[in-house]
């Protein structure tokens, strides 16, 4: 007799909410790396306070409001402004120079989540002067994050962290010039979004809608399992223009899988990469 | 029980504890050895690793997100990310928000180990001023695995093997060398050859 896998009452309650969350609002989570989506779907049960993952079944299928905050836990993304300083001082020192020979350049940011990420950026082609060359499709699966990432209001307390992490990725002026505090938020400069897209994609269900000479998708693919993960490295395949640029997070790996042969580094130790297939 | 993984967690105090531990495993330690180790600030990327690397003659090497888990190498959860065992051999990374103010954190690590590798896996509680890891252990020995913690009059900084030893029963409290033989000991035979 085949014993059942350790924890399998709960892997098939989370089954069946993945699966009656497709159903039900057509958002998919089935592909998601199992031991990170575990630990969320845990989450969200202990704040809805509800004793197991059928009981959270229940009420996200009758109750929209628990379905709504279910997606939140279930997809938001946390970043920080210029996380791994490295890769940004990278994209200057290397990407730029490619860069500055389009007359136009379409970037995509893509799982964006609240938009640090995409202020940073929006930051870094500013100081390097291309910025009026480019437009920044920023897509997140999540219309709560997004609005977010539209208003550009950050909590005053990261800001410390983000000056430390923007001068390490070769920041020439201060970050401080480009918000205005109030209270315990920051709101950055409304031209900083001037050339931004912001629009609802989901890497999981949705296909290529543009061709960009940079994709930039970090620490995003991390909470998709392998078979996804070959599913989106497949769609930047089909969105890049040849020698467009990839960006990954520092920990990620196209390695160990068949994108590796249509990327070559464009700076070694740094998972940024040029496509070449 | 044949053990398939072993899990290190350390905090404070764990640079040298790791060390001293790595450096007891015998050549050709059979098992994957994956380390969770706090850092207050983020170092130059890979130099924990690199500063393992001088002490053992097994592989060591920051993990990477959908990494294969192989025998006889040491991965160190990468600054600032969590590191998780996916499934059998597979590990996987967040940036999801840190745990008891730690990330990586040892019972994300801990746990996840728990629950894909059941009994198999040996968990080592090591020197820390963090109740971090406790849980994990828990996790570790709730599924019949190998619950191992330093002796808190050894450790540089005894709150993290204390907490641990109040959350849960553990298999031994010893020094770090005696770790180190116990650990090469529960691995088995293709330790032997040193």
């Amino acid at each position: 007799m085949k014993r059942p896998a350790i924890g399998s009452v709960e892997d098939l309650e989370i089954d069946l909410l993945i699966e009656g969350l497709y159903r039900h609002s057509g958002f998919d989570f089935r592909g998601y790396a199992r031991s990170s989506l575990r630990r969320r779907v845990r989450g969200v049960v202990e704040t809805e306070q509800v004793p197991t993952v059928s009981a959270l079944q229940d009420r996200v299928l009758h109750d929209p409001a628990c379905l709504h905050r279910l997606l939140l836990g279930l997809s938001v993304h946390v970043s920080a402004m210029f996380r791994d300083p490295r890769f940004f001082l990278a994209f200057r020192r290397k990407a730029v120079p490619l860069l500055r020979t389009y007359p136009f350049i379409r970037i995509w940011q893509a799982g964006c989540s609240t938009g640090e990420e995409v202020y940073s950026l929006a930051i870094l082609l500013q100081e390097e002067g291309l910025y009026d060359r480019c437009r920044i499709y920023a897509t997140d699966m999540n219309e709560v994050v997004l609005q977010q990432a539209r208003e550009g209001i950050f909590p005053l307390e990261a800001m410390q962290r983000y000056t430390a992490n923007y001068h390490a990725s070769g920041g020439t002026e201060e970050l401080s010039s480009y918000y205005t505090a109030a209270y315990d938020s920051v709101i950055f400069r409304p031209s900083l979004r001037e050339r931004v897209v912001f629009s609802q994609h989901n890497l999981a269900s949705d296909g290529p809608f543009n061709e960009f000479n940079v994709i930039l998708c970090r620490n995003v693919m991390i909470y998709f399992g392998e078979e996804l993960q070959a599913r989106v490295h497949d769609l930047f395949a089909r969105s890049l223009t040849t020698f467009g640029l990839l960006g990954l997070g520092s920990h990620e790996s196209i390695q160990f899988g068949p994108a590796e042969r249509r990327y070559e580094p464009l700076e070694s130790g740094e998972k940024l990469f040029r496509r070449v297939h | 029980m044949a053990y398939e993984i072993v899990v290190i967690g350390a905090s404070l105090g764990g640079l040298d504890a790791v060390s001293e531990l790595l450096g007891q495993l015998p050549r050709g330690f059979p098992l994957p050895v994956a380390v969770c180790q706090h850092r207050t600030s983020i170092p130059h990327e890979g130099s924990l690793a690199s500063l393992w690397q001088q002490v053992t003659s097994l592989r060591v090497g920051d993990a990477e997100d959908k990494m294969a888990i192989e025998p006889s190498r040491v991965y160190v959860a990468p600054a600032d990310y969590h590191l998780l065992v996916e499934s059998r051999g597979l590990f996987a990374l967040t940036t999801d928000p840190p745990v008891l103010w730690a990330r990586p954190s040892i019972d994300v690590l801990f746990e996840s180990a728990a629950e894909t590798y059941g009994a198999a896996v040996i968990g080592v509680i090591l020197t820390g001023a963090s109740a971090d890891g406790a849980q994990g252990l828990k996790a570790v020995r709730d599924h019949g695995g190998c619950a191992l913690v330093q002796d808190p009059a050894t450790a540089e900084c005894a709150v993290m093997p204390r907490a641990a030893l109040d959350a849960t029963a553990v298999n031994h409290v010893m020094g770090l060398q005696e770790i180190g033989r116990i650990i090469a000991a529960l691995a088995g035979p293709a330790g032997a050859p040193r």
